[in-house]
């Protein structure tokens, strides 16, 4: 019973929409960079309140411990992200990248963005979380295409094309997945309730199952960005501002992750379907694979960073489908440490972009030299990523690889083959990066440092100590995973 | 009033006709023709969604048939129109594969759809076995034709037509609730609404709609 | 027994008689279209007796091929048509009345008309021997496909059996049908040599295909190839209203006036193709040769939707 006086679930629904309308209201670049942070800040301490006091399921929205992960995850960053917008959007109004019309347009369309994050992680709904993530794939659609420019544009309509024939496989298989549960729940909405579904999957024909995950599993993801179908996702982030690179990789990915996980944990609870196991290891380990390879031809360095998402996103989906409470508490682990590290470095290529007045990596050189607190920050936030001790990727891969081993010990060598091959191309470019006679632009950074320097100091926090409560809580979500 | 048989043949004819336009869509090589034949693709949806109710005594499908009609029958083909007109988009549709080759593949993949969805629908209803087959039958002939086709009017025609599919089989599944349909609903809004945008955008940065256009701005050759 | 060998004679003599004044009535109707008087309703009959009187000339290099398909091709036309229920279904050789059977003999009919163009060794034979080919590789497997599509619905192949249940009740809506309803008219235009796929009454070689294979016939080979080719249009008719607009057809058995009945109705649905075909084939264009396999792709594809959508009926 919820002590507080009103409905935290509803909270972090309704304070971002009423951000949005008022930020597409108000003029003026300073006040709605502040206010878009403050809604920011009051989702993420509703989302904290959360975890202190549970409120009940309802028919169209609940939280578990699984949402409560998520949630928690996606307020933070999106309040770090505001933080870092902040400031990075008034270089771009500066230099006449974008108007003040668009800079509105930009701030209350992150607001949506925001609400239908929210939505789709605590919705009780399957009809109703597709309809979030659509929504917010289409905010992010717009927002790529901000900048106006031919690269921008192609990425953007690349996006939207393969983002919608995403979203309709995604939206077959939910319609599939209604009929199967017709016969057992009954018509209408209790069909596409969560939790009554979870309780009745045995009853349900697994056939349609089956085809109703495949339909799914490329449905969302495609927004997961796993391969074969996750070819809008480097275009997408390199040509957007910044910010929402940081977003899409921390964020949206996470989002359509944890809608696969639904799914995966509605089709578990079902003994005959297929196990949804082998096809999220085989999609995982594909990504893996073929990111790791992709990575050492880029040139770009945003776009570099964006296979490093494809990356990681299949070794979390190999990890969640590996099963069991280590490989799953390694993949909650490792989608945490992900979306701070992440974030963290797309904050500092923002600051690096702008300053080097480049995104080239040849152009980019001497950085700990010319701006020691970006460099360093870069340099440990690959470090990170590339999954070196002690940092707090690397405790996660190393559950992954060491839950692989236990279950089944073949498939460790591709994904010891897939980390290493990522390690070596993102260290082989950070040196050129970050080291060296430095060159191009030498001005002074305008954007704040407290987000990088946030997320970092947890990564790094986490790879010496993850206090005692949150290994607990992580442990009783992987054994609610299966 | 009707009997089943009766009610089962006027919805397989609906549903087949569905089909058949998009075959139809398919091999339109002209803008007009292709945007008109859209149209009636939206109108045999409303008409096929329409049944549904009348058979399935829910109202709320009456909502869906009319949304389908006005908007994408009528309002969304028409300010096509207009669009291809006022940006003078070149009118022909090129294909990337020739015509007889594309037909061949949507009659192999309608095979597929049939041998996929037939069987594993055992359990439910007849009405909406068929349904869930033609649908996923018209949602892959979508993907096909935004595959083959080079032109962005073309590629954001074939979206719609996967829309289409997606509401006739949503329609098919029974009782199934309107946060779905308004869902659906809300999306052609959105997509049009970013359809505009972009279509607009494109055309003035590249004085084409032609998407191999785009590709020399793709940044993976940078 | 004499009265059903008597009946099946009777059927054999009325194609025969009545082919001739299919062709005249289109073209006298197409003709009023175009607000010409036109030539009389009899005149094929009276050019079919001017060329039998004629004397025929035959190239030097003629073989035997030449002067024997003529009549192969009337025999094979004549038997196709006389099998097809007209009047009546369940005739003394409605065994034989198979529609695998009058597709061979058609694509018999076919292949020596092919030869014969090619015999000469003229281009203008070689042309259109070509053309034909090309439309037949294509309009044969529509008609297989149509074929098997019916035979689905109807249960066999034997067309006494599917006129009778054609019209029983059990047939029902389908989408199926209607698809090889418009696969079947369109082959049968192809096959037939109409527009849009040939005009019969050009005088340009070059545009030609049924003509031009047989440039080289003249005096009674030329009559029986006329008549063979009327057959076939009054061939083609029957069958699309034997399956599928089979109402008036009396059984073999029934009362003499059962029969009569059945013949009227017959006559009926002869005039009003009649005057359909030539309505069609006023109002629209001939179409460029290599358009022509797409436009009969067009009836492949829709016979092979039909064949498919069966397995989504209610039945199976």
């Amino acid at each position: 019973m919820t002590q507080l006086p009103f409905d935290a679930l509803i909270a972090i629904l309704i304070v971002p929409l009423v951000a949005a309308v008022i930020l597409a209201a108000l003029p003026g670049y300073k006040s709605t960079a502040r206010l878009n942070v403050l809604a920011c800040f009051l989702t993420f301490i509703f989302a904290v309140s959360l975890a202190v006091e549970r409120p009940l399921a309802g028919r169209l929205l609940f939280v578990d411990d699984l949402s409560i992960v998520f949630v928690i995850l996606n307020a933070l960053v999106g309040l770090t992200t505001s933080i870092f917008s902040a400031s990075y959007i008034a270089h771009e109004l500066d230099t006449g990248k974008l108007n003040s019309i668009y800079v509105r347009f930009y701030h209350a369309t992150y607001q949506i963005m925001m609400f239908a994050m929210n939505l789709a992680l605590i919705s009780n709904n399957i009809g109703l979380m597709w309809v979030a993530v659509e929504m917010a794939t289409l905010t992010t659609v717009l927002m790529v295409g901000i900048y106006r420019t031919p690269e921008a544009l192609e990425a953007a309509w690349k996006y939207f094309i393969l983002g919608s024939v995403g979203i309709a496989l995604a939206l077959f298989g939910t319609i599939l997945f209604y009929v199967a549960a017709v016969p057992v729940v009954g018509q209408g909405l209790d069909a596409m309730t969560w939790t009554l579904l979870i309780n009745r999957m045995s009853a349900v024909d697994p056939a349609l199952l089956n085809i109703a995950f495949v339909f799914l599993m490329l449905g969302y993801g495609t927004k997961v960005g796993l391969v074969p179908v996750h070819a809008w996702l480097p275009d997408a982030h390199a040509e957007g501002p910044t910010p929402i690179s940081a977003v899409l990789s921390g964020l949206l990915l996470n989002v359509a992750l944890y809608a696969v996980l639904r799914f995966k944990l509605l089709m578990v609870a079902n003994g005959e379907a297929i196990a949804p196991g082998p096809m999220m290891i085989a999609m995982g380990l594909t990504s893996l694979v073929f990111a790791a390879f992709m990575l050492y031809q880029r040139r770009d360095i945003k776009r570099l960073f964006a296979y490093s998402s494809i990356e990681h996103m299949g070794i979390i989906t190999f990890a969640f489908g590996i099963g069991g409470p280590l490989a799953n508490f390694a993949g909650l682990l490792h989608m945490t440490m992900h979306s701070l590290t992440k974030s963290a470095i797309f904050f500092a290529v923002g600051q690096i972009a702008q300053v080097k007045r480049t995104q080239k990596i040849d152009e980019i050189r001497g950085l700990t030299v010319s701006h020691p607190v970006l460099g360093w920050g870069l340099v440990l936030g690959v470090v990170a990523i590339a999954g070196l001790p002690p940092m707090g990727v690397f405790m996660s891969e190393f559950l992954v690889v060491t839950s692989t081993f236990v279950k089944t010990p073949w498939l460790a060598l591709p994904l010891v083959f897939g980390l290493l091959l990522a390690l070596g191309a993102l260290l082989g470019k950070l040196g050129g990066m970050a080291f060296g006679k430095p060159s191009g632009g030498l001005g002074p950074v305008e954007a704040s440092y407290f987000p990088m320097i946030l997320h970092l100091s947890l990564v790094l926090m986490a790879g010496f100590y993850i206090p005692e409560p949150i290994v607990v809580w992580f442990q009783h979500v992987a054994s609610l995973l299966g | 009033m009707i009997n089943e048989a009766l009610s089962y043949d006027v919805a397989h004819i609906l549903a087949g006709g569905m089909l058949l336009v998009s075959f139809m869509l398919l091999y339109q090589d002209r803008m007009y023709g292709l945007l008109n034949i859209f149209a009636l693709h939206a109108f045999v949806l409303s008409l096929s969604v329409a049944w549904e109710a009348y058979v399935n005594h829910s109202p709320h499908l009456y909502v869906t048939a009319v949304i389908a009609l006005v908007l994408k029958a009528i309002i969304i083909p028409t300010a096509l129109h207009r669009i291809v007109q006022r940006l003078g988009i070149h009118r022909t549709v090129e294909t990337t594969v020739g015509i007889g080759a594309t037909m061949l593949v949507g009659i192999g993949l309608v095979a597929l759809s049939m041998a996929l969805m037939l069987p594993v629908t055992d359990a439910a209803d007849p009405l909406a076995r068929q349904d869930l087959a033609f649908a996923l039958s018209i949602i892959l002939l979508g993907l096909l034709m935004m595959v083959t086709r080079r032109n962005a009017v073309g590629q954001v025609v074939g979206l719609m037509s996967i829309e289409n599919g997606l509401i006739l089989a949503a329609a098919g599944a029974n009782g199934m609730p309107l946060v779905v349909e308004i869902s659906v609903a809300f999306s052609v809004l959105v997509a049009f609404m970013v359809i505009g945008i972009f279509l607009f955008r494109i055309r003035e940065r590249f004085d084409t709609v032609d998407v191999h256009v785009l590709d020399s701005f793709r940044g993976e050759r940078r | 027994m004499m009265f059903d060998l008597f009946i099946q004679g009777i059927q054999m003599l009325v194609v025969l008689l009545l082919a001739p004044l299919l062709t005249g009535l289109v073209r006298r109707v197409k003709a009023r279209l175009l607000r010409r008087r036109g030539p009389s309703i009899i005149q094929p009959y009276r050019d079919l007796f001017r060329l039998m009187r004629k004397e025929a000339v035959l190239a030097d290099n003629a073989s035997w091929l030449f002067r024997i398909a003529p009549y192969w091709i009337f025999a094979t036309t004549w038997v196709a048509a006389s099998l097809v229920p007209t009047f009546a279904t369940g005739l003394i050789f409605s065994w034989a009345a198979d529609l695998i059977v009058i597709v061979a003999l058609l694509g018999s009919a076919r292949f020596f008309l092919a030869l014969a163009g090619l015999d000469i060794g003229t281009s203008f034979g070689g042309l259109g021997s070509s053309r034909e080919v090309m439309i037949a590789s294509l309009a044969e497997p529509a008609l297989i496909m149509v074929v098997f599509t019916v035979a689905m619905i109807a249960g066999s192949t034997q067309l006494s059996t599917v006129s009778t249940f054609m019209l029983s009740p059990e047939v029902g809506l389908r989408v199926s049908l209607g698809l090889a309803l418009v696969a079947l008219i369109i082959v049968a235009v192809a096959e037939n040599s109409r527009l849009p796929v040939d005009n019969p009454s050009t005088h340009l070689e070059v545009t030609m295909i049924h003509e031009a294979m047989i440039l080289e016939y003249s005096g009674r080979h030329l009559a029986v190839i006329e008549i063979a080719s009327s057959l076939n249009l009054l061939l083609y008719v029957s069958l699309i209203s034997s399956i599928f607009f089979p109402w008036g057809l009396a059984d073999a058995n029934a009362a003499p006036i059962d029969l009569l009945t059945g013949l009227v109705f017959y006559v009926f649905k002869l005039v009003l193709s009649g005057c359909l075909l030539a309505t069609f084939e006023t109002s629209i264009a001939k179409m460029r040769v290599f358009r022509v396999p797409q436009f009969i792709g067009t009836a492949l594809m829709m016979a092979l939707l039909a064949a498919l959508l069966m397995f989504v009926t209610r039945s199976l």
